[in-house]
């Protein structure tokens, strides 16, 4: 990230009526989303839009020109743009021709995205945004920061002070009364404009409609005060038929603003009259600007069934603590960083990627279904296989790479911690290495790694097996997780080995985008845990399940290393994470445990892995209600803890903030224990409590069966 | 259903009120202009377009005891006015949602540029949801369809919901179980 970003994005954070504002907005808006989508299949509907928009994307050429038929034959005048530039020029031209003096728009991103209202300007044409949050950002002359409300960066007071500039009036802070100037100050303007300019959230081609989805009812005003309509429309927006807009119409209210339905929906099918009774000229302009590019990309195409509703921006974690701006550009949050890689340039994007920790939780409530983590993971794939690695980062995922030299590294670290460690934590560090320990203590790497613990053990032998894939952190740092597993399965009569050749998962790798490298640990893996046939893999940490379970195919794929594909399956197949075997066990009678009931009250952290991309979360907590636990739920339990594996190394002060909020939620349970299934999140909830003073424990899901067997 | 959309369209914010037949709702109608100084000279002004409704009463009869209100929706006319009167054609049971072939202008301007828009709808053009609804009546047959869920609203100024910005800031429901005679 560059220090421009940083510097940033840092200012953002340290701005507290933004992030509080943010804050507050993203925590009640997974409530209110919520209780919008009550009684809805929202995985039926979204995989229904998903269908739709990703069938609609490989056909725009078609349902764009069905769409200008349909639409001309009722007298719309439709014209097909390729760039801004010709966009641009055709509202230009015809302004010109018709003697247009001023333009009242109603929202449209696709306006934004090409900067029309300079080049309007520049002509000597009035443009006045009459959505309430754009004409704000148009007085202070900023960017949107959110694509449905764009001044939700703003307060009351700053507003305040817009708007008595330019009504040439002192005006207080009184919400309504604000929101009276505006109606009053963009009513005239309403009525002296000679065009209108909108955009619109879907185009229906069978009948050359254009939907506006809208609530405060100023694009209807758009729509028909003025004598010249003009709507701005991406490809994107266009599916085939009317009955594709009902499941649109269905999410994209409730997931934008969590409403059943936005105050107006107005769907336009060409010219009707004018209030002096001639017909409106309706211009639709359908603009590509690099959408049949994307649709081209068997990767990006997925991007295309975004509905814009902005909820991927309003669950983020990062979002909600650095806004919009930081984005630099028109489209924010995850979605944005995409479109912002093809409306612009992927080096636009470069930087900006670089924001996202990968948690997935865009993922898990868009109506697009849209794998947005991993769509800017390829970005991330893209700039590294053109631009390279940055030299340390290259350095430093070669050792990771380097079974061997990683390993003596991780031993000799054990002895240079020495002076640091502290009742088995390092509190602080030598100044160049500060930033690391500044907001949570570090885990010890530990004196005997895990694969030397587990030749001591002695275990039931005979019977069946499991191969146990440690993950870096429970073999160097947290060895009796390991010794947990040990102890459980055992106890089942299943016997743990431990390929000794085993070797890193990949993640790092390929959270750098260094898929390259994510493919041949990859591959050393397979070999390895596949060379003893046994009968299961197990791991208890959650990022080396879904590596295993899921992205050795992704990553193997994406390197056309096809030759892999099949055994990547099959140990695919056969890998488990910790909770979901042992609850195999406990279904199949072969584990059972102790009925106890203890009085120390527990919290479950929902780690991102294990809950968004393995769905594991029910299981843990059902085995730890079966050990005798009380499970107290924390508020947004299942929010990322900031650790995001290499992310805390790379956004420190972003790490820092995220946690603060997981540990307020941790605290307010009042648990004594909080317990989790993956060691990277326990690195930073346990150093982050340590270093606040909390007494509270924290505890790898194993740690706590192993206690409880019967 | 109609319980159902009553209490979805009080849920955004609109008023409801339900008559048995025409006569009841109008001297709602009538009382309710009344109340807003429309019945008074150089009082308060309410636009009514054009409707099925309108044509079942005695105009003049009307203009007579409300002198405020207009039966010629133009630009100004709908701009001074205080109150808008439409019919509607269709309503959402699911979403409180109201439906409206809105080509002609004088529809769309009498329910967007008043400070109060009535809205009347017969019972029996209540459909469940917004598929049933474009099965009635689709975009093909109308080159301007309205879809109306409650008044105008924004939250824009740190996310505090506000009624009235552009659009109405109060939408009354006139829900008429027999409107044909």
């Amino acid at each position: 990230m560059t220090t421009q970003l940083r510097e940033k994005a840092g200012k953002a954070m340290a701005d507290v009526t933004l992030t509080g504002a943010l804050g507050n907005f993203s925590e009640a808006y997974m409530i209110s989303r919520a209780k919008a989508y009550e009684g809805i299949d929202f995985e039926a509907l979204r995989t229904c839009i998903a269908e739709i928009k990703g069938e609609a994307s490989q056909h725009l050429d078609t349902l764009a020109e069905q769409f200008k038929k349909n639409a001309e034959a009722r007298g719309t005048k439709v014209f097909r743009a390729s760039s801004p530039e010709e966009v641009k020029k055709y509202i230009l031209d015809l302004a010109k021709e018709k003697g247009v003096r001023h333009i009242v728009k109603a929202k449209s991103m696709a306006s934004e995205e090409i900067h029309l209202n300079a080049d309007l300007e520049a002509a000597d044409i009035s443009v006045r945004e009459t959505d309430l949050g754009e004409w704000i950002i148009q007085l202070a002359g900023q960017k949107p920061s959110h694509m449905v409300l764009p001044a939700i960066h703003m307060t009351r007071q700053q507003v305040s002070d817009l708007f008595s500039k330019e009504v040439q009036e002192r005006l207080t802070t009184d919400i309504p009364r604000l929101v009276k100037v505006a109606r009053k100050e963009l009513r005239k303007k309403f009525f002296e404009a000679d065009m209108g300019i909108s955009g619109a959230n879907i185009a229906i081609a069978e009948g050359g409609t254009i939907v506006l989805v809208t609530n405060e009812g100023n694009a209807r005003l758009v729509t028909t005060l003025p004598r010249i309509h003009v709507a701005i429309v991406g490809l994107e927006k266009l599916v085939p038929r009317l009955q594709d807009a009902i499941p649109i119409l269905k999410a994209l209210p409730r997931s934008a603003t969590s409403q059943l339905l936005t105050s107006y929906v107005s769907m336009i099918s060409g010219p009707v009259p004018n209030t002096d009774g001639t017909p409106k000229e309706l211009h639709i302009i359908l603009m590509d600007n690099q959408r049949t590019a994307m649709a081209a990309d068997p990767k990006f195409r997925e991007a295309l069934q975004c509905i814009r509703c902005a909820a991927c921006l309003n669950v983020c974690p990062v979002y909600r603590l650095v806004g919009g701006h930081v984005f630099g550009h028109v489209y924010t949050g995850g979605i944005g960083t995409i479109l912002t890689s093809w409306f612009n340039e992927m080096k636009n994007a470069a930087d900006i990627q670089g924001l996202c920790i990968t948690c997935g939780r865009c993922k898990s409530v868009c109506p697009g279904k849209i794998n947005i983590p991993d769509l800017i993971l390829e970005i991330r794939r893209r700039l590294v296989q053109k631009q390279g690695l940055p030299f340390i980062q290259k350095t430093a995922l070669a050792v990771i790479n380097n079974r061997n030299l990683f390993h003596s590294l991780l031993r000799a670290g054990y002895l240079a911690q020495k002076p640091f460690v502290q009742k088995g934590l390092i509190r602080h560090l030598p100044m160049f290495l500060s930033g690391l320990a500044e907001f949570r203590s570090l885990p010890v790497i530990a004196e005997t790694p895990f694969r030397d613990k587990i030749k001591k053990i002695e275990q039931p032998k005979g019977g069946e097996k499991a191969a146990f894939f440690s993950g870096c952190a429970i073999d160097f740092v947290y060895p009796e997780i390991g010794e947990a597993v040990v102890k459980v399965l055992n106890k089942a009569g299943i016997e743990v080995v431990f390929p000794q050749e085993q070797t890193c998962c990949g993640t790092p790798c390929r959270g750098s985008g260094a898929y390259d490298m994510a493919a041949d640990n990859a591959i050393e893996n397979i070999k390895v845990l596949l060379k003893d046939d046994v009968p299961y893999v197990v791991t208890a940490c959650a990022s080396c399940a879904s590596a295993l379970k899921q992205e050795f195919v992704h990553v193997l794929e994406a390197e056309v290393r096809t030759e892999w594909i099949a055994r990547a399956k099959e140990l695919a197949a056969k890998t488990y994470d910790f909770s979901s075997f042992v609850q195999k066990l406990i279904d199949e009678k072969r584990l059972t445990l102790k009925d106890a009931k203890h009085l120390e009250k527990m919290t479950y952290h929902d780690s991102c892995h294990a809950k968004r991309f393995l769905g594991v979360y029910e299981e843990p907590r059902e085995l730890m209600n079966k050990s005798g636990y009380e499970i107290v739920e924390a508020f947004e339990s299942d929010i990322c803890c900031g650790m995001g594996g290499s992310y805390t190394v790379k956004q420190p002060e972003i790490s820092s903030r995220i946690l603060q909020r997981k540990l307020k939620n941790i605290e307010d349970t009042g648990a004594d224990i909080v317990c989790m299934e993956c060691p990277g999140c326990i690195v930073q909830i346990k150093g982050g409590l340590d270093k606040s003073g909390s007494k509270i424990k924290v505890k790898h899901t194993a740690e706590i069966l192993a206690d409880n067997l019967s | 259903m109609i319980n159902f959309f009553i209490a979805k369209a009080e849920a955004v914010g609109s008023d409801v009120y339900r008559f048995p037949g025409k006569n009841e709702a109008l001297s709602f109608i009538i009382d309710f202009l009344k109340k807003e100084h429309i019945a008074e000279v150089n009082g308060a002004t309410a636009v009514w377009a054009d409707c099925p409704f309108l044509k079942m009463i005695e105009k003049e009869q009307l203009s007579e005891k409300i002198r405020g209100l207009k039966f010629d929706v133009t630009r100004e006319t709908a701009a001074a006015a205080k109150i808008g009167i439409s019919q509607m054609d269709w309503a959402i049971s699911d979403t409180g949602t109201l439906v409206q072939n809105a080509t002609a202008v004088e529809q769309r301007l009498v329910s967007t540029l008043p400070e109060i828009h009535i809205a009347f709808i017969a019972s029996p053009k209540m459909v469940p949801d917004l598929a049933t609804a474009l099965s009635r009546i689709s975009p093909n047959d109308a080159a301007y369809l309205t879809f109306i869920t409650g008044p105008s609203r924004t939250a824009d100024i740190e996310r505090v919901l506000t009624i009235g910005v552009h659009g109405p800031e109060r939408l009354i429901i006139a829900l008429v179980d027999q409107l044909e005679e």
